[in-house]
């Protein structure tokens, strides 16, 4: 039987790892390749490693530390951050990446996002959409460069141009639960579902496992990612890297995952 | 020695640390002279299919492979569209694979999928060891080990079968024809499962 993914996002800031509150306030959590190690021996499902600067910044991503990931990693990687065209892409999976993750690329030249996929294979290519409540009306809205981009675009009918584009999976991230981990948006979580059929990933909020299961409850297969959950303890959030044990996850499943 | 083909595709360094990690020997074939010391041999691969044929029958190894595999019978194990590339033809695109299991790659049928989201096959699903082969040694049944893909090999003779998977239908998730071998999940990125997997193949 197939199963939904608990999946650690970590973002990179400075070559360090940090964690955001609605994608401000960096705090440092510590350095990523000793993370990737940790996480290893969590034998965690997948992981999601985003740099945040590079498309910001306007620069290439980094090769060398990609490198030092992928050969760290013994579990799927995804990474983003930086990559706009399509030998930047293969010449990140050569390094041993198995999906690339693009935003801004796919807002400003959906035609290379077609093009990678077309390349490298669909299953590979993953679209992050970062969504904020925008307006009087609280209308979500597409936003990049780390939500200081707004975009004008409507996230569902965009999910839907990705999705007929050729992409393999969507990643859906709520900057206004980004680090509150008060649970997920789930009003936005379910209006892109109801239109995509390709694998889903959602992030921003997660303060709980619970949070976690009441999105698989309702969707079965998909992808739930979390920050804050897996890099902090307690109130005052202590740095702590954490991910649940074989036994915890199984429970999680048992409890929340019929499909 | 294990030798890695790098054609210029596929998680290339993923294997060789977990072999390092394992103490087996190790080293990474990118022309034909460097395929001549190889014992046994790893084809991984990701992507499309075309793409990934294109790229092995212009990196030069082609011949060598052959002769290695299908004359001195040196052990190889092919991963994802590795195994995949094994078969005759695919779906998937127009080129000839390499023909060396009795196959052909077919895309899911969406209507036996019973989840919203279908394509690819992406995430962890159990393994169900069949026809004893010494690859799947001490691989309990149902073991999970992560896929990421949307079409799969199906064997000609149900006897080189040698695991099977269920993803809406029950489907081959690893062949083995003799001293050939194919996944199609990602043994590299399996956490103990796939050490195991590959544990077994470096003591093949």
């Amino acid at each position: 039987m197939l199963y939904p993914r608990i999946i650690p996002c970590l973002l990179i800031h400075n070559k360090g790892l940090i964690k955001t509150v609605r994608f401000k306030d960096p705090k440092y959590v510590g350095d990523p390749i000793n993370a990737v190690k940790i996480f290893n021996e969590k034998e965690v499902d997948e992981l999601i490693v985003l740099d945040i600067d590079a498309s910001v910044e306007q620069r290439e991503p980094d090769y060398k530390l990609i490198e030092h990931l992928a050969a760290e990693c013994r579990m799927p990687l995804c990474y983003g951050g930086g990559i706009k065209t399509v030998e930047q892409a293969q010449r990140i999976f050569n390094l041993g990446i198995e999906k690339i993750a693009v935003s801004s690329l796919a807002v400003e030249q959906p035609g290379i996002v077609a093009e990678i996929a077309r390349r490298v294979g669909n299953q590979s290519v993953v679209v992050v959409m970062d969504v904020k409540k925008t307006g009087l009306r609280n209308r979500y809205e597409l936003f990049t460069h780390n939500a200081n981009k707004g975009r004008g675009l409507d996230p569902v009918k965009f999910a839907v141009q990705m999705q007929d584009l050729g992409i393999g999976e969507l990643v859906i991230n709520s900057v206004d639960q980004d680090g509150m981990m008060t649970g997920y948006d789930h009003k936005l979580i379910d209006a892109v579902k109801e239109v995509i059929t390709i694998p889903v990933t959602v992030m921003g909020g997660a303060g709980s496992l619970q949070d976690m299961g009441e999105v698989i409850r309702k969707h079965s297969i998909i992808g739930v990612a979390a920050g804050s959950l897996f890099v902090f303890k307690g109130k005052y959030k202590a740095v702590l890297i954490s991910y649940p044990t074989p036994e915890v996850k199984e429970a999680v499943f048992k409890e929340y995952f019929h499909p | 020695m294990i030798t890695i083909i790098d054609y210029g595709l596929g998680n290339i360094r993923a294997f060789q640390r977990v072999f390092e990690h394992l103490k087996v020997e190790v080293s990474i074939a990118t022309c034909a002279d460097d395929l001549v010391s190889a014992t046994k041999l790893i084809l991984p691969g990701v992507g499309a299919f075309d793409y990934a044929m294109t790229c092995l029958n212009h990196s030069g190894m082609r011949e060598l492979l052959e002769k290695k595999v299908l004359s001195e019978k040196i052990p190889v194990l092919g991963v994802c569209v590795g195994m995949q590339m094994l078969a005759s033809k695919s779906d998937e695109g127009v080129l000839p694979g390499l023909g060396w299991i009795e196959g052909s790659v077919k895309r899911f049928n969406p209507e036996t999928i019973p989840f919203k989201t279908r394509f690819p096959h992406m995430g962890w699903n159990s393994v169900i060891p069949v026809n004893h082969s010494p690859l799947m040694n001490g691989i309990q049944s149902d073991s999970r080990f992560y896929f990421l893909h949307s079409y799969y090999f199906e064997a000609v003779h149900p006897g080189h079968t040698i695991a099977t998977t269920i993803y809406g239908a029950k489907f081959c998730s690893a062949v083995q024809r003799e001293n050939i071998f194919g996944v199609q999940f990602h043994p590299e990125k399996s956490h103990s499962n796939g050490v195991k997997l590959l544990h077994n193949f470096a003591n093949l």
